[in-house]
């Protein structure tokens, strides 16, 4: 009996192995799921593909990013399931854990290595490596991990602060030739590989075939760097991030103090705000369509004082716009995306816009997202790089945007804007009146209402204009009143009556199971 | 034969292009003993190649490489020689050795010196499982990322003065090698399973040596010219005198 359940276990795991193995299921799996974007013939040019960067993998190379092989090396095909079930953070290439069966994942992954000859070369070696325990993250590690990260002169991509901003970061191309970015290394959540430091150590170690990271293996091998460094080293790039990915908060709160608005972007008083995480995705709606935006989000923090109001957008972008070296950048752009989205390279500036509906809406209804439309336009506030100015308009529909003249015979109310960027990173700070005397056009900001807003961004570098650029949603803006004293007293009363009562429970529960036991 | 003009032409042409200081020689691998048949020539270049065609390099980035050059460095795409010729054409047997021949591997190694922020050689030949050694005599930041095709693609960090082995398994030609840090940095390997080969260099001048008799197939590849082919037939002693001509575009 026991034998024969013994059996049954066996054969019913050797069947799921065989069913592993399934290259023909793979077949109508990639088929159905994967060829859109990496093609019928496995070579990344599938019809979704051609709007791509980073490019759909070529799985006739078999060249991974993501392995725990020496680089060069075949990856494992737990590499490969890991690819497929967690998908790939900050490229197109979503998790398929949730979608597709185990069977199915296991069977595509067959089929993909059916793409390469190399998978069935007996002479192949593929062996993950042995990595090490991390040591404690605490003390100097992060403080040790820079100095490495200067030594080693991961600057020269990866920017002096990180965020892939470095001297070389222009020039920088994968092996099929697309131009690719270096990371910025303050987004963990975006690593393709995932954003532990056990993983981000991995990466070291193993490089991102395929493209122009490196392996470091060799300098441990050849004791130019002790295996405990570059754990120091993955510990300092993790430090770079936040613990855990940033949230999205629908609303903005824009506090009410005293006095003046800080309008410097570096001034210390935006340390106290609290910051707001907006996530901006291409804008595919409407041509010329963008897939590939730069700025992939933006942190917003506001105040008022009664009378004006100012807001601090940050956003990593990793030029300074324009810069005629990433002309080569949006050359290689055009060389490899789609013809009915390519653009020719120009010198574009950095841009951000601050949108808001004209006037504050009573109901539910929003103007369109996308820039309002003809006859329900929206307000904004667009800052460039160059000229190094805000300014503020009617847009009606992405494609017309009218400038409110400001100053003499001009009725518009300027929105004056001081900006900083620092190694990677713009700081705007925007600031304006609350209300303005044309009520017609601009928006009066209104205390105590819940004031849509939406955010686009441009990097000029990476050949964003016009409808070429990153959007967000609708989300919401709201001045708060000025918080009354007593606001300050009331949650210490509260807290206490909640102690009280709790504790009035506890000690009641307490007695009824002592009379129980008894 | 080519005209005194043209000569001086593309001579003129060649002393405002090339780098001198940069250049070391490629020293063609000793053949298999004195045996055996020898095929050389030379790797002419024809018209005189667009001013455009060995970009400026911008080392700002990199005062250490920078250093060392007295004159604005170029890429070396195409190395116009004062005598008319063509350097850096990789010349090798094509096909005609004997599908069973084996030829064994060589003990010492090929190396590729990154100095000054350029490769040297820029182009070379390796034989299967021969040692390549990647050498960083500059002491800064070099990536090597061999682009290979048929072999398997590495791409190793080499941040300090180092040098780092590595081979290659089957045929490969060429395979092409790039640094990332630099972006005008570019090499290429020819990987053969046999050492018949040669690079032209600062004569355009080429020798392959201990053939077999037998009749050849000799291709002369050019990384922007691409390549020609010419067939040979050599008896078992004695040298086969056989030229290429490249135009200049």
């Amino acid at each position: 009996m026991k034998a024969a359940f013994l059996l049954t276990a066996v054969l019913s795991t050797a069947a799921a192995s065989a069913a592993a193995q399934d290259t023909t299921a793979g077949h109508v799996v990639y088929t159905k799921w994967c060829a859109g974007c990496h093609g019928d013939q496995g070579d990344g040019k599938g019809a979704a593909g051609a709007y791509m960067l980073p490019r759909p993998r070529d799985f006739t190379g078999a060249v991974y990013k993501i392995r725990t092989t020496a680089s060069g090396q075949l990856p494992t095909d737990a590499d490969l399931m890991r690819a497929i079930d967690e998908g790939l953070p900050g490229s197109a290439m979503p998790a398929w854990k949730a979608r597709l069966s185990e069977a199915d994942r296991k069977n595509v992954m067959a089929y993909i290595k059916t793409f390469s000859s190399f998978f069935t070369d007996t002479t192949q070696h593929v062996v993950a490596l042995k990595f090490s325990s991390p040591p404690s993250g605490g003390g100097d590690a992060v403080k040790l991990g820079r100095q490495f990260y200067d030594s080693i002169h991961c600057n020269k991509c990866h920017g002096a602060d990180g965020r892939g901003d470095g001297p070389s970061a222009w020039d920088l191309k994968d092996d099929p030739g697309a131009p690719i970015f270096a990371a910025d290394l303050h987004q963990s959540w975006r690593f393709r590989g995932g954003s532990s430091v056990e993983e981000i150590y991995r990466r070291l170690r193993t490089g991102l075939d395929g493209t122009p990271m490196p392996s470091f293996s060799d300098l441990i091998d050849q004791k130019f760097l002790t295996d405990e460094q570059l754990w120091h080293l993955a510990q300092y790039v993790r430090s770079l991030s936040p613990e855990k990915p940033p949230e999205v908060r629908d609303v903005i709160h824009a506090h009410q103090i005293t006095g003046e608005l800080p309008t410097s972007p570096n001034d210390s008083a935006w340390s106290k705000v609290d910051s707001y995480y907006f996530p901006l995705v291409g804008q595919v709606i409407r041509k010329v369509r963008w897939f590939d935006p730069a700025v992939t989000a933006v942190w917003v923090q506001a105040l008022h004082n009664g009378k004006s109001i100012a807001v601090r957008l940050v956003w990593d972008d990793r030029t300074q716009s324009p810069d005629t070296l990433w002309l080569k950048f949006m050359r290689r752009q055009n060389q490899v995306l789609a013809d009915d989205d390519t653009v020719p390279p120009a010198l574009w500036p950095d841009q951000i816009a601050m949108q808001f509906p004209v006037k504050i809406p009573t109901g539910t209804d929003r103007p369109y997202f996308l820039m309002g439309t003809g006859s329900d336009p929206v307000y904004q506030w667009r800052w460039t790089s160059q000229p190094r100015r805000a300014v503020s308009g009617t847009a009606r529909g992405i494609d017309r945007f009218d400038t409110l003249a400001t100053g003499t015979g001009g009725k518009g109310t300027a929105v004056s804007s001081q900006a900083v960027f620092d190694h990677g990173q713009w700081r705007v700070v925007l600031s304006r009146a609350l209300a303005t005397g044309d009520s017609t056009h601009e928006l009066q900001f209104s205390i105590g209402r819940a004031i849509p807003v939406a955010f686009f961004a441009w990097d000029g570098s990476n050949g964003e204009h016009d409808s070429r650029m990153a959007v967000s949603t609708w989300y919401f803006l709201a001045l708060d009143q000025p918080t009354p004293p007593g606001t300050f007293i009331s949650p210490v009363i509260a807290m206490a009556v909640t102690l009280g009562l709790g504790m009035l429970v506890i000690a009641r529960a307490q007695r009824r199971k002592n009379s129980a036991n008894a | 034969m080519r005209t005194l003009g043209s000569v001086a032409a593309v001579g003129g042409a060649a002393a405002g292009l090339l780098v001198l200081l940069a250049w070391v020689p490629n020293t063609t691998p000793a053949p298999h003993g004195s045996a055996g048949a020898t095929i050389s020539g030379k790797v002419k270049l024809t018209g005189k190649p667009a001013a455009s065609v060995n970009p400026e390099i911008d080392m700002s980035e990199e005062s250490k490489c920078a250093a060392l050059y007295k004159t604005t460095p170029h890429e070396e795409i195409v190395m116009a020689n004062a005598n008319g010729t063509l350097g850096n054409v990789f010349v090798y047997v094509k096909s005609g050795l004997a599908a069973d021949a084996k030829f064994p591997t060589p003990t010492t190694s090929v190396t590729i010196d990154q100095k000054g922020c350029l490769y040297h050689p820029r182009v070379f030949g390796i034989m299967v499982n021969q040692q390549l050694a990647i050498k960083n005599s500059d002491g800064l930041l070099h990536n090597i990322k061999a682009m290979a095709k048929k072999n398997r693609p590495f791409n190793i960090s080499q941040p300090t003065n180092m040098t780092t082995d590595r081979s290659f398994t089957v045929q490969e030609v060429m395979l092409p090698f790039e640094c990332n840090v630099h972006g005008w940095m570019h090499a290429f390997a020819g990987v053969l399973p046999h050492p018949f080969y040669s690079v032209t260099g600062a004569d355009g001048s080429f020798s392959i040596s201990g053939l077999p008799a037998g009749t050849y197939t000799i291709e002369a590849w050019h990384e922007k010219y691409g390549t020609q082919t010419a067939t040979v037939t050599v008896a078992a002693t004695g040298t086969k005198t056989q030229d290429f001509t490249f135009t200049a575009k």
